[in-house]
């Protein structure tokens, strides 16, 4: 884009300036009206598992129910509690959507549609997605109560906690890849499944990382059955509950953010990212952009089946499954997958 | 000019939030600003091309130990009135402190401006050569010339977490609030319920 901005004679700084706010601008506000409808889609869904009609009124279909819901948000008066910190609190969800925001930079929708393709992508991800947990704990301290207080306590723990066995998870990934770069990453998996299948999902060893890489996306994102931050009958709302209006909204939007990246990289680090289902040429003719979403969209559907079905952990559940069930599981699955390539050769595909 | 606009932006924030954790009154800001402080740390390493280090730095200390540290502070009660209180008194010696660090700093320097230490020259060209991304290269240098020192700082890190465990851990004092969780989850509703059917007017013998 740098050099379609040159060719309108511009210099190179001043159109690399623009490139890159025209590149956030086509990922993030795009990415907002995702959100918007796929509050809608998870309402249906859950609606439709629960024998409900669900979002109906607003609109065709109740299709314009959370663009309503946006609104009234927008008009209702920001309450700041007077004996809160009142720049913290204010930071806090400026700091959860501006992270959850941030994260979208190294995606690549297609091959060539990557804001930034950097070599330590994987790395980049990991590095914002535990910075995800400031805002939680930021709001938590700032509102100066009881309950978002214990909500903030139980979210940073249970994330650091699962983010140590998504570590190992990922280092799996990259220990097929050969690579931190997610585009070759999704290269790498071209053909990997008996030769036509384009996903490391149909891989022995790593199916079990991706149920376990699925499992720990919902603790990450704080879904069903592990929302024990923001877990109604315990802690109102958990780390929100001192939070109206728009501040609301932003950790909302922030949150769902969130959980669409997280499906998206379920689908490009086991199920083939922007690659067709099958090695098959014709199937190649449809962009990349269609089968990424159309994968993220599943794995979403996958989110609100769960959120519909599942009852939530205990809190001493929770942290079993992370330190003592997913932890010894995906090390032992480190040293099995790193003995295997070994043992085979392949190692080092892209070096 | 990007460069030179995105390195004097991270300095300038750097040394900024630095001075602001040891003037912030409130020590929870002090680690906020610390941790703006990392961040823009990281960003000063991406722009010399050592990417890995600034994102394991984002990982590691932003992402793990600021978060304890954020944690221990938010716990604890600090009155901050009665930390200022010895300031008089402690005076004395914070000014040694000061002469001390400043002393160190301009041998350091100075030391610096002679020339490099002769080290020796390294036995054999052992190490690859560094090609390709500088996260290959970390680990190429890592795994053939410097095995023995990972190794040995893996030994000393997994000695230093048992030890850990072994100050911290104390056996339960009582049976109450054990759980077993296989036995639970092998609990079914054959042996753990049992189906009566009791006639109008007549209760449920237990």
């Amino acid at each position: 884009m740098t050099e379609f901005f040159q060719s309108l004679g511009m210099s190179y700084e001043w159109a690399w300036a623009l490139a890159t706010i025209a590149g956030i601008l086509l990922i993030a506000l795009p990415l907002m009206l995702a959100v918007a409808m796929i509050i809608y889609v998870d309402r249906k869904v859950w609606a439709a598992i629960n024998l409900r009609r669900g979002p109906n009124v607003v609109g065709p279909f109740g299709l314009l129910q959370s663009f309503a819901d946006g609104l009234k948000v927008f008009l209702q008066e920001t309450i700041i509690p007077s004996a809160s910190n009142k720049g913290i609190f204010l930071l806090a969800p400026i700091v959860t959507f501006t992270v959850a925001l941030a994260a979208w930079a190294v995606i690549p929708f297609s091959a060539e549609a990557v804001l930034a393709n950097i070599n330590v992508g994987l790395l980049y991800i990991l590095a914002i997605s535990s910075l995800s947990v400031y805002g939680v704990i930021m709001a938590g301290w700032a509102s100066n109560s009881k309950y978002p207080f214990f909500s903030a306590m139980r979210a940073s723990a249970q994330m650091i906690s699962y983010e140590v066995s998504i570590g190992f998870i990922l280092v799996c990934v990259v220990l097929y890849a050969g690579t931190f770069n997610l585009n070759e990453i999704v290269l790498s998996q071209k053909g990997h499944g008996f030769g036509i299948v384009n996903a490391y999902g149909f891989n022995l060893l790593l199916f079990p990382m991706w149920v376990m890489f699925f499992i720990s996306s919902l603790a990450e994102t704080q879904r069903v059955p592990f929302d024990l931050t923001e877990a109604e009958s315990e802690l109102v709302a958990g780390y929100q509950t001192e939070y109206s209006s728009m501040a609301f909204a932003l950790f909302w939007l922030g949150e769902y953010a969130n959980i669409l990246l997280m499906c998206m990289l379920n689908a490009i680090l086991f199920w083939g990212g922007w690659l067709p289902p099958v090695d098959w040429e014709p199937l190649y003719a449809v962009p990349g952009i269609v089968w990424i979403l159309l994968k993220t969209f599943i794995f979403f559907f996958f989110f609100s089946w769960v959120m519909a079905t599942v009852p939530r952990y205990r809190y001493d559940q929770l942290m079993r499954l992370g330190w003592k069930v997913f932890l010894p599981l995906s090390l032992v699955f480190v040293v099995l997958i790193s003995g295997y390539l070994m043992a085979t050769g392949h190692y080092g595909a892209a070096a | 000019m990007i460069q030179t606009i995105a390195f004097y932006l991270f300095a300038v924030l750097v040394i900024a939030s630095a001075v602001m954790v040891i003037t912030a009154r409130n020590p929870v800001h002090s680690v906020l600003w610390l941790i703006l402080a990392f961040f823009n740390a990281a960003g000063l390493m991406v722009l010399v091309g050592a990417e890995f280090i600034a994102m394991l730095l984002v990982i590691v200390y932003v992402g793990a130990v600021a978060v304890l540290f954020l944690f221990v502070v938010m716990m604890l009660d600090i009155d901050v009135a009665a930390l200022r209180a010895g300031f008089i008194r402690n005076f004395p010696l914070g000014i040694v402190i000061a002469l001390v660090l400043l002393a160190e700093l301009v041998l350091g320097i100075g030391a610096y401006r002679t020339g490099a230490i002769e080290l020796g020259t390294p036995m054999a060209s052992d190490a690859p050569a560094m090609v390709g991304s500088n996260t290959g290269a970390i680990g190429a240098l890592l795994y053939s010339k410097y095995l023995f020192l990972f190794e040995a700082a893996g030994i000393i890190l997994l000695v230093a977490m048992i030890g850990a465990i072994v100050l911290t851990h104390r056996p339960p004092k009582s049976k109450r609030g054990q759980q077993d969780i296989g036995k639970q989850n092998r609990r079914n509703p054959d042996e753990a319920t049992v189906m009566k059917q009791p006639t109008v007017g007549q209760g449920v013998e237990l």
